[in-house]
């Protein structure tokens, strides 16, 4: 195997915020019923996370588990991991009615983080994004000016943004458009 | 710009996080359907003014296809649903009656 | 003359001297100043010309309503024409031309419109320019294009050099207008805890009650004012934003807030304009309310004002518009203005009163020495570039007995018009006030919201109230509706008292004198930008134009610029007097978003630049990118039409790589190709329904091509389908359908057959995809995997055609397909995206000695061409079904149904007429012109050919030498040998004979190796 590579290679900036490209993120889209005791075990073996309920992220670095849709989670693993994690998972859902597949490199993950982090994602995103509105610990599936993303917040100032990896070049420039060193709206 | 409450993910989404489907509770006919069955399946439609049911996907988030009760002509919401049914839950016909008492859509009321 | 007063200006600071420039001249201001009043200090009375008759006019209002002075800004990559120069705020450094001029705003040519003004009256385009019909290109068009528009666009050479942005916003309650009662809505809705924003469209505070005067809590305006905004500044549930003009109010509380942050400090670090869009459960439109003038002859000369504009000049910025002042007024409000000119040393000689009496404030204009005229009107105002003098008669009659008064500058005011744009933008309706002669908002009929509720409050002037006193109680109401509307409970608080001066009713007048004669009607101005005057309105009336909106149209009123802020219930009120109607009845025009132009920069936002749309990539774009590629957009990817290599045309690179790939090895980045993973015990079922063939009886481990069709049996995508496991395919899309296709699955899995057990998941950006094809392309795999000590068997009879295998390629961990679109031995090889790269160099490397050569999209469909393989959205339209194709052998007969299947026995599905595919040869070798098409005897109802086909797809094949092409042609399948003909719009026919599509191999030999 070649060293893999991320879509844009921890590339960064600093304006009102900081904008980082994460590098390679593990990542398993799982569909299944979320109610499934099996799914349960099967997130809670690969990332020591309970089953999240409606729009919840429970991330702790390169692991965690996001809710998507109704039968649909996003876990998160460790790169280097993804594939054993994805056999024992799909170990353990066998008999299950189930979908887990490995889609770590279809994605581009960014890191959004400073004082105005809220403010940068605040003008892409038709999403309230007050601290009252949004906080650690929940997810949003929305749109990034012209392209579908999700986010999360890591801590109150950080956020990781997460979209296809075609995208992945206007993603960053987009994010750093709204990050523009004297942008800040003074919202939030 | 319209704001539907998406059933499925519990968010308020605003117009640009939606796509259109068209009207709701569409019985499918393929084939041994007649000609007239089959036609009126494709093409026919109720476009009132007033009470409407439509089909509308969360598409800019969690991807899943809802139901909208909602009047054409006010832009009023009446309520969503799930997209599992052939028809519109109990809840959501009260609240309309509850609103424009004496509506009719289809065979509804 | 116009001039600076030595007191008053409350905006300005006297000890901040600016600098700025006016057609070239130098001239000075003072900070707070805005171009207008800074224009006016330096008595330039003249700011640009009228659009049809190129008259001289100043400037008229001190606001956003200004229709006339109107100038372009800035210089370079930061020029903006049309701006108001009573909205922009005066800088160092400002540069501004004025507009609608040739050769100079002094002397213009095109100002002997005016001269021929009676030749030119309303309808007269339509009238003059319909006939002869030749003229209409050559003679009308230029004409109408060289007099259209006002100021002069931006160079095109000069992008824009800043840059724009949104941001969105919610909150419970947006107050638009920052004048006391917005202030005061938005302070008592605030006190309830809901979420307040407060945007105002001026740099300032408190509207204009400072400058009318009055006391609030027995306190100046100013002081209550400063009070009010240190307390919701203070508080932390309330944002304020000042030099943000709500622009729009849209469905469900949604509004756009326009935001211009460096206009008056260009070059400044960070976005230009923010475009808020804004979400609010209650929206309070506290927008105030615009003086409207008043029709008499001569009301555009220079000179000629706004009462209210003119007390705004003294008061806010200490500039008088002149040295002897006449007012004309049909209320008491002007009288306001003419104690201040009064007061700050201006002579005001007469007040001009329609009515015959008066209230208070007439006797204290007395008391100051004011000679005040009741029932008397202008009949005219003279002087050209300027006010000279006015003949004064009386408001009854015609207009005779003139006496003269020689003067240099009118304040005029016929009454105030409540700011109802908001109010009604989102489908509010209106009353007609009597007493004030205006339209108001009918709280009865608000715009209504998602709840069926109303959802906007007006508060202030702007619903009526004109007193301060009731402006005050109005908004104070309103803020607490509001607040309670969006589930807040509003605290039970005093209205703060405003006293003011009672004022007598005023009258409404509409024309001055009140039966002024024609040629005095020829001379009143309703629309000032447009040149729309008292008899143009009459004239369409005369004409038949009964409805306002065709009037508006025909006539051009209020359909400038400024949107007819200050001439629509003018004009509409002549309309009703013409049609014997009444106004109420007679309707207003819509009002339509954006009450001010906002810049389509902040429309466009962040879309500019690299950012203006997202262009995807695959793994591999650098390299195409530093490669030569010649990028082709499908969909939102970008991918390589030809690697063009240094002193090669685009053609000949074409050429090369089609020959190359048949002869020896050629890469194509395939990762476009959407990749949707489809499983579950009910898969196989679904993908029956979903394909015209069969899917469900694909052996794990081999490949099928499989049609899809809609509903109404149209052709919508196509692509091999994999079987990877008992319950598992994995479903190739076209490039650009991927996430239509995904969406397509959802939809039926989500609201049709939702108890079937499938789910799907899009993985195309999961792969890097590669095609290697050619007769090396077995050999550059073998060659790789003998490098890396092994790999997957990729013989024939490990890996035939149409079967797929995991497996190591070279280094690689690697799905390798036997399918092929090129009718080559190909292999379509995914490996993870993140060594997609690596992939790619590993195989042009150990390509070369196999004679390597990357490949783009016109090689791919030129390849496929040669072999008589349809292309989606090439052979395909969204009117063709796989049978026009001759496809017949992808539909499945032993389903019992697919989506698709019962539209295929339509009466029209199945008409034999339906054009088919064939190929098509020109019988001279040449290359037929995509999308030409063919005709056939007879003429239709048009005396147009009729047309027998068209050709879908169309190239040059180096292999064969001659221009190949496919098309659909009426019976075309049993025509072979048929000689066709295509006019094409170079006026050449084309001919060219129907053959079999298939061109190049038609055994299939090539592939199957």
């Amino acid at each position: 195997m070649s060293e893999p590579i991320s879509a844009l290679n921890h590339a960064s900036f600093e304006g009102i915020a900081k904008v980082e490209e994460c590098g390679l993120q593990g990542m398993i889209t799982l569909r299944g019923d979320l109610s499934d005791k099996a799914l349960a075990k099967a997130v809670k073996d690969a990332t020591g996370q309970k089953m999240p309920g409606q729009r919840e992220a429970f991330v702790e670095g390169e692991s965690g588990v996001c809710w998507m849709s109704s039968d649909e989670l996003l876990v998160l693993v460790p790169y280097a991991e993804v594939d054993a994690k994805l056999a024992a998972m799909t170990k353990t859902l066998s008999g299950t009615h189930s979908l887990a597949v490995n889609v770590s490199d279809a994605r581009a993950v960014f890191r959004v983080s400073g004082t105005s982090a809220r403010e940068v994602l605040g003008k892409i995103a038709p999403v309230e994004l007050s601290a009252e509105a949004f906080q650690p610990g929940q997810i949003r599936r929305s749109r990034l000016a012209q392209i579908a993303g999700a986010f999360w917040m890591d801590d109150t100032e950080t956020f990781r943004v997460v979209c296809f990896r075609s995208a992945a070049d206007y993603a960053f420039n987009l994010l750093k458009v709204a990050a523009q060193p004297g942008s800040e709206v003074g919202i939030y | 710009m319209l704001i539907l409450n998406c059933p499925y993910c519990g968010v308020d989404a605003e117009e640009t996080e939606l796509a259109a489907g068209g009207e709701a509770h569409l019985k499918r006919y393929g084939p041994g359907s007649s000609d007239d069955e089959f036609h009126d399946y494709l093409f026919m439609r109720e476009n009132p003014k007033g009470v409407h049911f439509e089909r509308w996907r969360h598409a800019n988030g969690c991807g899943k296809w809802f139901h909208a009760a909602r009047a054409t002509d006010t832009l009023e919401v009446f309520g969503t649903y799930s997209a599992q049914t052939t028809e519109p839950p109990q809840e959501i016909r009260e609240a309309i009656t509850a609103k424009r008492p004496g509506w009719t859509w289809r065979e509804f009321e | 003359m116009s001039t600076r007063l030595a007191n008053q200006g409350r905006l300005i600071d006297r000890s901040k001297q600016v600098t700025f420039s006016f057609n070239g001249t130098s001239m000075q201001g003072y900070e707070g100043d805005t171009l207008a009043s800074a224009l006016l200090a330096n008595d330039q009375m003249m700011m640009g010309r009228s659009f049809k008759y190129h008259r001289p006019r100043g400037v008229v209002a001190s606001g956003a309503e200004e229709p006339n002075a109107l100038v372009g800004l800035g210089q370079g990559n930061r020029f903006e024409p049309n701006q108001r120069a009573t909205t922009t705020e005066l800088f160092n450094g400002l540069t501004s031309i004025s507009q609608n001029h040739w050769p100079n705003l002094e002397f213009d040519i095109g100002s002997i419109n005016t001269h021929l003004s009676r030749f030119l009256p309303a309808g007269f385009y339509y009238k003059m320019f319909i006939h002869p019909k030749p003229f209409w290109k050559h003679v009308y068009e230029p004409f109408i294009r060289q007099s259209a528009g006002l100021g002069k666009a931006p160079d095109k050479d000069n992008r824009d050099a800043d840059t724009y942005e949104h941001f969105y916003h919610f909150t419970d309650v947006l107050v638009i207008g920052g004048g006391v009662a917005g202030l005061q809505a938005a302070k008592v809705a605030a006190a309830s805890g809901a979420k307040v924003m407060l945007i105002e469209q001026t740099a300032h505070w408190g509207g204009r009650a400072p400058v009318d005067g009055g006391t609030i809590n027995d306190e100046p305006v100013d002081k209550f004012v400063e009070q009010l905004v240190s307390e919701l500044e203070a508080m932390d549930n309330v944002t304020m934003r000042n030099r943000c003009m709500g622009a729009g109010v849209y469905d469900h509380g949604y509004v756009l807030g326009y935001e211009r942050l460096t206009d008056h400090k260009p070059g400044t670090q960070g976005p230009r304009h923010r475009l808020w869009r804004i979400r609010a459960k209650q929206v309070v439109t506290a927008t105030g309310a615009i003086e409207r003038p008043l029709s008499f002859a001569g009301n555009d000369v220079p000179g000629v004002m706004l009462a209210s504009a003119m007390r705004d000049y003294v008061v806010n910025w200490g500039v008088t518009p002149g040295d002897r002042v006449i007012v004309a007024t049909n209320n008491d409000d002007a009288y306001r203005t003419a104690i201040i000119l009064k007061q700050a040393g201006v002579e005001v000689l007469r007040i001009v009163d329609a009515r015959t009496t008066a209230g208070p404030l007439a006797d204290e204009a007395r008391q100051l020495g004011i000679q005040v005229d009741p029932g008397k009107a202008i009949a005219k105002v003279k002087g050209g570039k300027r006010v000279k003098k006015v003949e004064l008669c009386n408001q009854e009659g015609i207009g005779g007995a003139r006496e003269e008064v020689e003067c240099d500058a009118v304040a005029m005011s016929g009454g105030w018009s409540p700011v109802v744009h908001m109010w009604s933008h989102c489908g509010g309706k209106l009353i007609w006030d009597e007493a004030q002669a205006h339209f108001r908002p009918d709280p009865s009929r608000p715009p209504l919201g998602a709840d069926g509720e109303g959802f906007v409050l007006a508060a202030g002037s702007s619903n009526g109230p004109l007193a301060l006193g009731d402006v005050l109680t109005d908004a104070d109401a309103a803020g607490k509706a509001a607040a309670k509307a969006a589930g807040f409970t509003a605290k039970r608080t005093k209205a703060p008292v405003g006293e003011t001066t009672a004022e007598a009713p005023m009258a409404a007048v509409w024309l001055m004198p009140a039966n002024a004669e024609i040629g005095l009607r020829m001379k009143s101005w309703l629309d000032f930008q447009n040149d729309v005057k008292v008899s143009d309105v009459q004239l369409a009336a005369r004409e038949g134009y009964e409805s306002v909106e065709h009037t508006k149209r025909y006539t051009t009123l209020g359909m400038a610029t400024d949107q007819g802020k200050l001439s629509n219930i003018n004009g509409l009120a002549i309309l009703a007097d013409a049609l014997d109607s009444e106004i109420p009845k007679v309707g207003t025009t819509t009002f339509r978003p954006p009450y001010t132009p906002i810049s389509l920069a902040s429309i466009g936002g962040e879309a500019r630049g690299e950012v203006f749309q997202p262009i995807r990539q695959t793994p591999m774009h650098n390299w195409h990118d530093k490669n030569g590629a010649d990028w082709e957009p499908v969909g939102h990817w970008r991918r390589t039409y030809a690697y063009v290599r240094p002193g090669e045309s685009v053609h000949d690179a074409v050429n090369r790589e089609v020959k190359n790939t048949r002869e020896n090895l050629g890469l194509l980045d395939a990762s476009t190709l959407g990749k949707l993973i489809v499983k579950g015990p009910d898969a196989g079922k679904f993908l029956d329904m979903m394909y015209t063939n069969m899917m469900s009886t694909l052996k794990v481990g081999k490949c099928r091509y499989g049609l899809m069709c809609s509903e109404n049996g149209f052709l919508i995508d196509d692509g091999v389908v994999a079987r990877i496991d008992e319950d598992t395919w994995l479903c190739h899309t076209t490039t650009g359908g991927a996430e239509r296709i995904h969406g397509h699955m959802e939809e039926w899995l989500q609201t049709e057959w939702w108890d079937w057990k499938v789910y799907v998941a899009n993985v195309t950006e999961q792969y890097a995809q590669v095609a290697v094809v050619g007769p090396n392309a077995r050999k550059v795999l073998e060659k790789l995997n003998a490098q890396a000590g092994g790999g997957m068997d990729v013989s024939k009879e490990a890996l035939p055609f149409m079967e797929w295998r995991d497996g190591k390629i070279g280094a690689f961990d690697a799905r390798a397909y036997r399918i092929s679109f090129s009718g080559e031995l190909s292999y379509e090889i995914a490996v993870p995206a993140s060594q997609g790269q690596a992939f790619w160099d590993a195989l042009m490397d150990a390509g070369k000695e196999f004679g390597v050569m990357p490949y783009g999209t016109e090689c791919l469909h030129i390849l496929r061409a040669e072999k008589g393989f349809i292309m989606i959205g090439d052979e395909t339209d969204g009117t063709v079904i796989p049978q026009d194709l001759g496809l017949h052998w992808a539909l499945s007969k032993k389903k019992e149904d697919y989506l698709g299947k019962r539209a295929h026995t339509r009466s029209h599905m199945a008409d034999p007429d339906r054009w088919k595919l064939v190929g098509l040869e020109t019988v001279d070798g040449s290359v037929l012109p995509d999308g030409a098409y063919a005709v056939g005897e007879g003429v239709n109802a048009n005396g147009q050919r009729n047309m027998i086909g068209r050709v879908t797809s169309t190239y040059y094949s180096a292999n064969l030498g001659k221009g190949i092409a496919m098309g659909l042609i009426k019976h075309g399948p049993d025509r072979m040998g048929e000689i066709v003909e295509f006019p094409g719009t170079d006026g050449k026919t084309y001919k060219a004979k129907i053959v079999d599509p298939i061109f190049y191999d038609k055994d299939g030999e090539k592939q199957n190796v």
